[in-house]
């Protein structure tokens, strides 16, 4: 196991500090966790953490805020082309998870990340890993629709720009139109890719945000709630587009609608103050949840 | 009673009113089922009553004390013996001084006879009657304001809302003075302006291109006639602008992205205040700077690579005036820099931008309209700005384009113009006002523009 204390600038983000050496492997099975039970009653995660062919692994992840601990000791498997929903009441530490995973949670002032997370067998939180990189293969679509205040093909074309991924206009052009076709914003903005990012309507610049993620074909991409500022005729288009995405990426998607949980992903993780009690397929998990946590939020006698 | 001590004992009664509404309020409110009974709260009621009181009795304090000379004169002088009267209005006005002086006590032009003696007595009793019944007429109405707020408290008088109105006027009053005040300024430098225009053809002095202020002041004098173009002040006012805003524009930029971007919060904590000591230095501090210190070196460096400075350099005059709107440019770049949403940042970084990435391609074109907000009012500040240059620009009114050369700025000559005892009505003096006005009219555009630019900017993400 490793400890990666968060850095706070770009530079020492890049060279990390020396990390002790590496004896924690990744089992393909689940281990268990030596915690005791607590007064929460939770003990250890429910459920089989793992998957065949994980893209990403995260082992005894802890994440702290100065002296506050997030989350306590998470493991998790995430697999090829599956949807993975995290659920959970607020500050239960979902979207800390998911920051963890492509190393957002850098550039938060005094955040210590400590454990294993890989993403096809390579720590991320490796010192000779550039967080560039990880970041590329790891893309996020946040809460709030954040457009750059740039022309919507500028928004879609930056990340491949960044990357070096286009040298010409053409391909630029083609990068562009693939990824709003795939985004399912093609149709509607083709006319007025000049236009500002801003000008669009809030769903539409969830969906640009989708789009410019997807420009730099990203391995996994993950969705700190994203609909959570959106209707429910834009939600129901991000939620088919997910389905769609889920043939090409990995999608790992926090989300404070069971609903949307249930009607989008494969497999769901229930947290609770910042323990991961439960993980299934999601069809288990909300008709037949093992843990008395994962019953209580589901059956709504809390969250 | 002296009028400030009328005022004095307004302010207590003034107090002991909001004391007595608010009791009042308390034994009202007792009688008819607790607080919540009343519309508004005790202090409300308080400050009705203080207003009540203390309002219509200033009112006629100001007036009063407003009219009251006026008034006195005319009796005075109503009172004075026809032969008196019969004088040119002049004279009548040196005779009434005359009496003024002789009230206060002070030392008088001639030998008072007796009608001037008697009309001193005079103005000295009605000054008496006046201040006894204005004490008197102040203290009436205050205590009256008082006994009327008293009977308005009760449980439907809507004292908060009354108490708001006239809090609100109040503030109208207060933000009214800065706008008339700038009104009267300019209108006093237009006038004068209009005058000097009268002299010499407002085409001279927009186009000219000498400017040479000395006139002739008798008729037999040898002297130049003056020549009033104001090119080249204006010429070297932009150029050391233009060199300030060289200095100051991408140093205050730079510092401003990393204060905002890279330091951490102990840096910042640090740098910052440091940065705004630098705007806390007087100029005239920075004009003994830039005339001892900077100008010396930048000659001495010149004649040792072979070039021709002159002591008084725009060259050294513009560097440290940049040196001053370092911190004005970083502080303003700083805020807006900050004001750019942190999801922007967290949508580059997640895309994989690296910090410079993001700042260059993100951060920076979001916040540019904000920047040039704040550059081009840095640019109004140096136009503006008098101390330095005066201290290290020199006096030479030379039409080029060197900036080693000693040049001259419009607020220079306005200093010249006006220091020293002068007549009011020569070209010369006249000249100021033009300059002025022409200087007041350029940094208004300037203004506008930046603070359109600052508005449009607004709009762009929210």
């Amino acid at each position: 196991m490793i400890t990666q204390a968060s850095p706070q600038t770009e530079e020492s983000m890049d060279t990390g500090k020396p990390a002790p050496s590496r004896t924690a492997s990744i089992g393909t099975r689940s281990r268990v966790s030596n915690k005791a039970l607590d007064d929460r009653g939770f003990s250890e995660t429910v459920g089989d953490i793992t998957v065949d062919q994980p893209r990403m692994q995260t082992r005894d992840v802890n994440v702290y805020y100065g002296d506050k601990q997030a989350i306590k000791d998470v493991s998790l498997d995430i697999g090829r082309n599956e949807v993975v929903a995290m659920i959970g009441p607020s500050g239960c530490g979902k979207s800390t998870f998911i920051r963890c995973l492509n190393r957002m949670n850098d550039t938060i002032e005094g955040c210590r990340v400590t454990g294993t997370i890989t993403l096809d067998k390579q720590d991320i939180y490796d010192p000779t890993l550039d967080v560039v990189q990880l970041r590329a293969r790891v893309g996020m679509v946040f809460q709030k629709p954040n457009p750059f205040p740039k022309s919507i093909y500028d928004n879609v074309a930056y990340g491949p720009r960044i990357h070096g991924l286009v040298s010409s206009r053409m391909e630029t052009d083609e990068i562009v139109q693939r990824s709003l076709e795939r985004a399912g914003l093609w149709s509607e903005v083709k006319d007025r890719l000049t236009s500002s990012g801003t000008g669009l309507s809030g769903g539409q610049q969830q969906r640009l945000c989708i789009a410019r993620a997807i420009a730099v074909s990203p391995d996994v991409i993950l969705m700190d709630e994203p609909c959570s500022a959106l209707d429910p005729i834009a939600t129901a288009r991000i939620e088919e587009l997910i389905d769609e995405l889920r043939e090409n990426y990995t999608i790992a998607i926090v989300t404070h609608s069971m609903q949307q949980a249930a009607r989008v992903s494969q497999r769901t993780a229930y947290f609770h103050l910042g323990d991961l009690v439960e993980v299934g397929e999601t069809n288990q998990i909300f008709t037949n949840p093992r843990h008395r946590l994962t019953e209580d939020y589901i059956t709504g006698r809390f969250g | 009673m002296q009028t400030p001590t009328l005022v004095v004992v307004l302010l207590a009664l003034m107090a002991l009113a909001f004391h007595l509404g608010r009791r009042r309020s308390f034994t009202v409110a007792t009688r008819c089922g607790g607080i919540k009974a009343l519309h508004s709260l005790p202090s409300h009621y308080g400050t009705l009553t203080a207003m009540w009181c203390a309002i219509p009795a200033a009112i006629v304090l100001f007036v009063w004390v407003a009219f009251e000379p006026t008034v006195i004169e005319h009796l005075v002088v109503g009172a004075l013996p026809a032969d008196y009267r019969a004088l040119p209005a002049e004279r009548l006005s040196l005779v009434i001084n005359d009496v003024k002086n002789m009230v206060s006590g002070n030392v008088v032009s001639r030998d008072p006879d007796p009608a001037m003696r008697a009309a001193a007595a005079h103005y000295q009793n009605l000054e008496r009657i006046s201040a006894a019944a204005l004490s008197v007429v102040v203290l009436a109405i205050a205590i009256g304001g008082v006994s009327i707020g008293w009977r308005m408290v009760s449980p439907r008088t809507r004292a908060r809302n009354k108490v708001e109105i006239v809090v609100k006027y109040f503030l109208i009053i207060s933000s009214t003075v800065a706008v008339f005040t700038t009104l009267g300024i300019v209108l006093s430098v237009l006038f004068e302006s209009i005058r000097f225009f009268g002299r010499v053809p407002i085409s001279e002095f927009l186009f000219g291109l000498n400017w040479s202020p000395q006139t002739a002041i008798r008729d037999d004098q040898v002297g130049s006639s003056g020549a009033f173009g104001a090119i080249p002040l204006f010429a070297g006012t932009l150029m050391i602008s233009f060199i300030a805003m060289l200095v100051a524009a991408p140093i205050g930029l730079f510092s401003a992205i990393y204060l905002a971007e890279y330091a951490t919060p102990r840096v910042r904590s640090i740098a910052k205040p440091l940065l705004e000591i630098l705007a806390g230095i007087p100029t005239v501090v920075y004009g003994f700077f830039a005339a001892l210190t900077v100008a010396p070196f930048v000659r001495d460096t010149g004649n040792a690579i072979g070039l021709e400075v002159s002591s008084e350099s725009a060259l050294a005059a513009g560097f440290v005036m940049g040196i001053m709107l370092i911190p004005f440019v970083s502080s303003l770049s700083d805020d807006v820099i900050n004001a750019v949403p942190q999801s922007l940042r967290d949508g580059a970084y997640a895309l994989g931008a690296t910090r410079s990435e993001m700042i260059k391609q993100i951060v920076l074109p979001a916040a540019l309209p904000g920047v040039i907000g704040g550059l081009l009012l840095a640019v109004s500040r140096a136009i503006g700005e008098t101390m330095i240059v005066v201290m290290a620009a020199g006096l030479a009114a030379n039409l080029t384009a060197n900036p080693l050369d000693a040049v001259t700025t419009v607020t220079v000559q306005i200093v010249t113009l006006l220091v020293g005892d002068q007549e009011f009505d020569s070209a010369k003096t006249l000249a100021a006002f033009a300059l002025g006005l022409l200087l007041f009219v350029v940094t208004l555009a300037l203004n506008i523009v930046a603070l359109h630019v600052v508005r449009k900017y607004r709009e762009q993400y929210d």
